[in-house]
């Protein structure tokens, strides 16, 4: 793999707290190794700012492989970057090349204030699980793990749902800003196991009024989530989160 | 003198008595009394959930915005659990056994078997939560094997274990959010405890967004606040992974255990230059189906598919015959530096190995053939099918090394080192996971107990899960109901206020400094010192330059340290600023507890003690104990916990 070294033109979301009406600024950035992650050139950039004693750049990170889905940021239009698949943290430099101007901004929706620069607030995502995204078990009631066999097909589906991460960027790719997919995948995955059975109904609307009340948009059916989605969960979870939400209602839940 | 407290008794039969004497707190009373959880990982969110349900009134903190991105979620390969499921042998006794082996035989008899006792308990409770656990085509649970065993116990979800766990846990905990028995506290960090007459009674937590300080009373207060390994700067933990908690109670008096104790895992992504910020893991369980191997020639440049079958060196298959590519994780280490440092390393830093999956696509395409009886077929059809397999149990793995890399892992063999990963180390804390506070509990990686000098592969899901789920929940309840009569305690209490003090003082002394470094700077700076001296090898001489050298960074950081921003808003660098100042402490008794340790075990590699095979040289007569560090005004004391062995016998750790 040929490594190479680049200046970049940043345009960055700056924005104090929630109150702050946001501006963008400029910055300039050198000798930027292709070997770097997306965050790692921020790092550099917050060094230098640190450094001419102006405030750093505040944006959510933390695992920075993929998994926790604290990082956010939309960067030249598209959430989590130009790759596919791929979250903020794990986009690298080589897809940039010398001379690029990058803009970066915060996910926007309403129901994801900004608190401050890049960072979000993202606990609608957080009221919606509360709203009946579990099954409801104590600890300590549990049978036999093996005595419930699940279909390995049932079981993978459920599993490639689970795969969210509650990022938000199907929120923030979509113009409605709705959390269709992210909700959908949710219900997707507990709807399949015999162990979500009890509470589907009941789940599946509790579910979607706590996203309606937190003020995410409705679902047009663009798709554009999932082309978004740093863990490329399908909009078929969406097809049947409305088929459970058809069901429940039409059982009279 | 430290008393662990383990119940008299048969060691099987200890947890079973424990749990029918245990003084009991009834409903009414549970309703009364507040706990104070902090972290959400594992540990943290299953402990919170568990009490909350048991109707406790539970406060939970996270620095992060959401419980649910704990850094447990990128545990990637596994959770044991001694259910014998593929019949091969496996046992509580084996689980147990093989934990006291791997950890060097430096952790108690009395914890381990617990904790393999309530392994299988861990399992059924994520199932019936819903964590979707990889199944086999007739719907049952699948297992794999992973390093240091020769049984198949480890549960998974493809390579995505600790999020499908977290996950669960965490959606426990939101119900019980819902229900009104947890209050949760996103982006707030633990700056002080608070003690009232000799007991824990709460927390000083800072308010992330806002910079304010805020007071939080508990009848206990629980720390799942994870391990330290980013006291090396470059480590696979999360970037915000700290000490502090675990720290400020230690300055409080929570006893420190075994700090130096700390896991270099075998296979990460290697380092690619000074903007590194932190390192991946590729799975343990790669090792499962991959081959570990350098050339056999000194500084063979050539690319790796070039360099013939018979030029290659499979050290760990050479080595170690019996386990081979599965050997534990501080031997693989070792023997990985150890090819490096002879100048058989390869990449362009040369501090790299080879894990390679050619022979597994091939034995797998085979298989397949066979399987679906294709007959005659081309190579290549070979290596499709071969390749479609290894994608099937390892893509998001691999997928994960293509994009840091940009190298396809599928063509050319993984390049990895060793970096650090975990910390056995961690606060004091006896058989009810009690600090040397009353009333201070530690959960998780935060506490030291249950690994001894080196953890295996997929026990630490199954340590957090058990502390929160299954351990605390009966061993609070013997504190607490000796508790009932305390009423909350006002937070205007002189030892809330003295706390706040103390809190508002140390960050007004931080951002005051405005010096001319940055805390990252700082930062790299301690790690580079602890990885050099205090890393995958030590010895006398460097842990003593290294005292040294971190005792004059501390003083540079507090004259020369800069920080922007202001107080009362959100500030990222003062977040920083404060766990770095704690990770330099905590770097130089890590150093002084790895030079009291005149011996090598486990991740614990004294050069000074060692086989004349280079393996680590325990000293049983000497050092069969626990070293728990008492904090004082600029030093520290240290207490001995001796360990008995009563069921198991050490021996030299051989997986020859």
């Amino acid at each position: 793999m040929q490594h190479y070294s680049m200046n970049l033109k940043l345009k960055v979301w700056r924005q104090k707290n929630s109150n702050d009406n946001g501006h963008f600024e400029n910055y300039d950035v050198n000798n930027i190794s292709s070997e770097m992650s997306f965050l790692e050139m921020i790092d550099v950039l917050n060094e230098r700012l640190i450094s001419e004693g102006s405030d750093s750049i505040a944006f959510d990170h933390d695992c920075r492989e993929g998994i926790c889905g604290m990082c956010s940021m939309v960067i030249n239009g598209q959430p989590h970057g130009p790759w596919k698949g791929t979250t903020t943290c794990q986009l690298h430099m080589r897809a940039f090349k010398d001379g690029d101007q990058i803009t970066i901004e915060p996910f926007r929706a309403n129901a994801f204030p900004v608190v401050k620069d890049l960072m979000v607030n993202r606990s609608a995502f957080d009221r919606i699980i509360q709203s009946g995204g579990y099954v409801s078990v104590n600890t300590g009631n549990a049978v036999d793990g093996n005595s419930l066999p699940i279909e390995k097909q049932h079981a993978d589906d459920a599993f490639a749902a689970a795969a969210c991460i509650g990022c938000g960027a199907c929120v923030a790719a979509c113009k409605n800003a709705s959390a269709m997919l992210f909700v959908s995948a949710k219900v997707s995955h507990l709807a399949q196991l015999p162990q979500g059975e009890p509470e589907r109904k009941q789940r599946v609307v509790s579910m979607i009024a706590q996203m309606d009340k937190e003020g995410f948009g409705s679902c047009t059916n663009t798709y554009a989530c999932e082309a978004e989605c740093p863990k490329e969960i399908s909009v078929l979870n969406i097809a049947r989160l409305n088929r459970e939400y058809l069901n429940a209602n039409l059982s009279g839940n | 003198m430290l008393d662990a407290k383990i119940p008299a008794g048969k060691l099987d039969e200890k947890w079973t008595k424990y749990k029918g004497t245990v003084k009991l707190v009834n409903p009414a009373n549970k309703r009364k009394l507040e706990i104070i959880v902090v972290g959400t990982g594992l540990a943290g969110s299953s402990a919170a959930a568990s009490l909350g349900e048991m109707g406790y009134k539970v406060k939970a903190f996270c620095f992060q915005d959401s419980p649910r991105r704990a850094h447990s979620i990128a545990a990637q390969g596994g959770i044991n659990a001694a259910k014998n499921y593929q019949n091969d042998g496996d046992s509580v006794y084996r689980l147990f056994y093989d934990t006291i082996k791997g950890g060097d035989y430096r952790a108690r008899e009395g914890n381990v078997h617990r904790l393999a006792e309530v392994s299988t308990s861990i399992i059924d409770q994520c199932v019936a939560q819903g964590v979707p656990f990889a199944r086999e085509y007739g719907g049952l649970l699948s297992n794999r094997s992973f390093g240091g065993t020769q049984v198949q116990r480890t549960f998974y979800a493809a390579g995505q274990t600790g999020q499908q766990l977290l996950i669960g846990a965490y959606q426990a905990l939101e119900r019980q959010v819902a229900l009104g028995t947890v209050e949760m506290h996103a982006r707030h960090e633990m700056v002080e405890l608070v003690i009232i007459d000799g007991k824990a009674r709460g927390i000083i937590a800072r308010n992330l967004v806002t910079g304010e300080l805020e007071r939080h009373f508990a009848h206990a207060v629980l720390l799942c606040t994870g391990g330290y390994g980013n006291v090396f700067y470059l480590s696979t933990n999360a970037m915000g992974s700290n000490v502090t908690a675990a720290w400020k109670a230690h300055k409080k008096g929570a006893y420190f255990a075994n700090p130096c104790f700390t896991q270099i895992h075998p296979t990460c992504i290697p380092v690619s230059g000074d903007h590194q910020s932190k390192l991946t893991l590729m799975s343990e369980s790669l090792r499962n189906d991959g081959r570990i191997w350098v050339p056999a020639k000194q500084g063979d440049n050539r690319p790796a598919n070039e360099i013939p079958e018979e030029e290659r060196d499979y050290y760990l298959e050479r080595r170690y015959p019996a386990f081979g590519n599965l050997v534990p994780r501080d031997v693989a280490s070792r023997a990985a530096k150890e090819r490096c440092d002879a100048g058989f390393g390869v990449g362009s830093s040369k501090q790299a190995v080879y894990l390679d999956y050619a022979a597994a696509i091939q034995r797998y395409g085979k298989a397949e053939v066979s399987k679906k009886n294709l007959g005659n077929v081309s190579a290549e059809v070979i290596t499709n099918l071969g390749k479609d397999v290894v994608k099937e149990k390892y893509g998001n793995l691999f997928a994960m090394y293509e994009k840091i890399t940009g190298e396809n892992p599928y063509e050319v063999p993984m390049r990895i080192y060793p970096a650090v990963h975990y910390t056995m180390g961690g606060l004091w804390v006896d058989y009810e996971l009690k600090t040397t506070i009353d009333g201070l509990y530690a959960l998780g990686e935060a506490n030291f107990s249950e690994h001894g000098a080196n953890r295996l592969g997929a026990s630490a899901l199954m340590q957090g899960l058990a502390d929160g789920y299954f351990v605390i929940p009966y061993t609070l309840g013997n504190y607490l109901a000796d508790d009932i009569r305390t009423t909350s305690i006002p937070t205007d209490h002189p030892a809330f206020v003295e706390a706040e003090q103390k809190a508002a003082d140390r960050i007004n002394k931080l951002m005051s400094i405005q010096g001319k470094q940055t805390v990252e700077s700082f930062h790299k700076r301690l790690g580079k010192i602890i990885w050099d001296k205090c890393g995958m090898a030590r010895n006398a001489e460097g842990l003593k330059q290294a005292i040294e050298e971190v005792r004059a960074l501390k003083a540079e950081f507090w004259s020369d340290v800069r920080i922007p921003g202001e107080i009362n808003a959100m500030n990222q660098e003062l977040d920083k600023a404060g766990r770095v100042a704690d990770f330099i402490e905590l770097g130089e008794l890590m150093c002084i507890d790895a030079l009291e340790r005149n011996e090598s075990c486990g991740g614990h590699f004294r050069e000074e003690y060692q086989t004349p095979e280079g393996e680590a040289l325990r000293d049983d007569e000497g050092h069969m104990y626990v070293s728990a560090w008492e904090h004082q005004e600029n030093n520290w004391n240290l207490h001995k916990e001796p360990l008995n062995y009563e069921v198991v016998k050490p021996s030299q750790r051989s997986y020859k």
